[in-house]
């Protein structure tokens, strides 16, 4: 018997069931993963949720592991984590979203083929290299930031430029080629008609692009909204680099530190209760980013399907 | 839809069992030659193990003849700075001694010797002097290595000295600026490194500032706080002894510098010495942790000591 799209009968539905088969199996490892790792957060992260009480690990702020009488409170790791996210969408989405329609609809193609690939490419660089480029010239520029903010300051502790607005600002340019991407195309996917009707009705350019091809990629900026905050809170690597990852406020000229580099930071040779700990933060990272997924899609889907009505 | 499923399901175990089939009639057919022709060839399956078992004895002969009689199993407790200097030893003498298991627990110092003196383990690990209660138990302190912190600053500071209280108000965070110490009127920026590292433990226990710290840096590796201390004016950090370099200055604490010299001799301040308590002495342990503590003493095992950072008793 030959297996090839071609041949008889039964030849024919053999290979369409074998590879119904091959197709299903492939689906559901992706779910077997979800699920798995599902299943692995809930079992690790919630003992000590117990163990240590809930308030106390969520509503706590003294992070001190390794005390001799340890203290486990994440809210000031939880607020930084959201604070930095929601600051790094307030740049990036903006300035994203305008380079997009730039490359979409304004740019020259000359330009935006200048422009389009140094975007790719940015989308392509390791995290660790923003954060090493974080250290080498974000952190002494923020640092003579803070000692022309704070130099009169007698409480103010100094980080050497490790500080919030670092960690803002290397997210912000991470999540950009995500939100320039998805933008772009959904702008590109605006039918043509719908702009020539608004420039056949007398509207100008600019005009156009904010009251007519905006709303209509709106769906499309959403998604890139949304994964772009995934990618902002999910990220380690660049901003354990930056941030100085002391337990602070997230104040601007503070070192603090995320969900994500608390896990880092100290995996290493964290152990019993506080290795739990830490499996902890990973199940509230995980929650936050199944909120993000589930939450801001299911909200802005609701916004679009009534637009659209 | 069910009667689908089931064909799916017998079309998957189908492909299963033809798969097992052929990995199995493979395993066969490589082993079968080998069983025909013994002696011609390299006979990869049965001829194998017993020429292995016989090659290393006859090569290292009657000198290491210890090697293979020597067996049993060694149990460690105890400090958690330790974890890298007890898991090194262990891992590479039972690389020497493959009959010997050698296991480590990290319950902390103190919990280390009580175990060693309930004689729950062999080795109670201990990074801190034996208190005197404890000599009287009946445990005995074998100082296996010292441990050795060097403060370091940023290549333009001119502060070259700090006492021991200065070090403390610098990291409790009393003293913000090195104007105060001496220095230039430049902010501290105080580097340290994060909860659960042996570093942190060490220099925190020694200066008595435990979880004291007022940290703005909490960098979780030596080579971070080394890149970071160089890069930043007027910060101060703290290393092992064994990576400071020319890209920061090792301070001098109540003026002495920190060199193995210093350390050994019991002049530096910031060391501590890490013990491998026995109860009762080495001489009346087992032969396998004799051979533990002879195999540290030897070179190899110096070498072993200076290889994760630490300097060696002589």
């Amino acid at each position: 018997m030959e297996f090839s799209i071609f041949g008889n009968r039964k030849s024919i539905s053999l290979v369409e069931r074998i590879a119904q088969a091959v197709f299903t199996v492939c689906a559901f490892f992706a779910v077997l993963a979800v699920a798995s790792i599902t299943i692995y957060m809930i079992l690790n992260g919630t003992p000590a949720l117990f163990q240590v009480g809930i308030g106390d690990i969520l509503f706590g702020t003294v992070w001190k592991p390794t005390a001799a009488e340890p203290q486990y409170g994440i809210l000031f790791v939880i607020l930084t984590s959201i604070t930095g996210t929601a600051l790094a969408i307030l740049i990036g989405v903006p300035v994203g979203v305008l380079t997009a329609v730039f490359l979409a609809e304004v740019a020259p193609p000359k330009l935006a083929g200048v422009v389009k690939p140094a975007v790719e490419l940015l989308a392509g660089i390791p995290s660790v290299i923003y954060g090493l480029l974080g250290i080498l010239i974000l952190n002494p520029l923020m640092y003579k930031l803070e000692m022309a903010v704070f130099k009169d300051s007698e409480t103010h502790q100094f980080t050497g430029g490790a500080n919030l607005i670092s960690a803002v600002i290397v997210l912000a340019v991470m999540i950009l080629p995500t939100v320039i991407n998805i933008s772009e195309s959904s702008i590109r996917a605006v039918p043509a008609h719908y702009k020539a009707a608004s420039l056949a009705l007398g509207a100008s350019h600019i005009q156009t692009i904010f009251k007519v091809i905006l709303p209509a990629a709106k769906s499309g900026i959403v998604t890139a909204i949304v994964l772009g905050t995934g990618r902002a809170i999910g990220e380690a690597m660049a901003i354990s680099l930056v941030s100085g990852s002391s337990v602070n406020l997230p104040l601007p000229f503070n070192s603090v530190r995320f969900l994500t580099t608390a896990i880092v930071a100290e995996m290493g040779y964290a152990q019993d209760m506080h290795r739990k700990v830490l499996f902890t933060i990973g199940l509230v990272l995980f929650v936050f980013i199944m909120i993000i997924n589930v939450g801001l899609n299911r909200l802005f889907d609701k916004g679009v399907r009534k637009d659209e009505k | 839809m069910k009667n689908k499923m089931r064909k799916m399901l017998g079309l998957v175990m189908a492909a299963t069992m033809v798969l097992g089939m052929t990995a199995c009639g493979s395993t066969e057919e490589a082993a079968a030659p080998a069983a025909e022709t013994p002696a011609e060839e390299a006979a990869p399956a049965e001829d194998a193990a017993p020429a292995e078992e016989e090659a290393p004895a006859e090569e290292t002969g009657a000198e290491d003849a210890a090697d293979a009689d020597l067996s049993g199993s060694i149990t460690m407790a105890g400090s958690t700075s330790m974890e890298k200097l007890a898991n090194a030893v262990a891992e590479s003498f039972m690389a020497k001694y493959p009959n010997v298991t050698v296991t480590a627990e990290f319950t902390g110092s103190s919990a280390g010797v009580e175990s060693v003196l309930a004689g729950s383990v062999d080795i109670g690990n201990s990074s801190r002097n034996l208190k005197d209660s404890e000599k009287e138990g009946g445990a005995v302190q074998n100082v296996v290595a010292i441990d050795g912190i060097a403060v370091v600053v940023d290549p333009a500071n001119t502060v070259a000295n700090l006492t021991k209280d200065q070090l403390v108000s610098i990291y409790t965070g009393e003293t913000k600026n090195w104007k105060d110490l001496g220095g230039a009127d430049q902010a501290i920026v105080v580097v340290g490194r994060e909860a659960g590292s042996g570093t942190r433990g060490g220099f925190e226990e020694l200066l008595e500032i435990e979880d004291k710290c007022a940290y703005a840096n909490e960098l979780d590796s030596t080579g971070a706080v080394m890149a970071k201390v160089a890069s930043t004016p007027g910060a101060i950090g703290y290393v092992s002894l064994d990576v400071v370099d020319d890209s920061v200055i090792a301070l001098t604490i109540d003026d002495v510098a920190p060199t193995v010299d210093t350390i050994k001799a019991g002049d530096y301040f910031l060391q501590r010495p890490f013990v491998m308590a026995t109860k009762g002495e080495i001489s009346e342990q087992s032969e396998t942790v004799k051979a533990l503590f002879d195999y540290l003493a030897s070179e190899e095992g110096k070498e072993l000591i200076t290889s994760v950072g630490l300097i060696t008793v002589d």
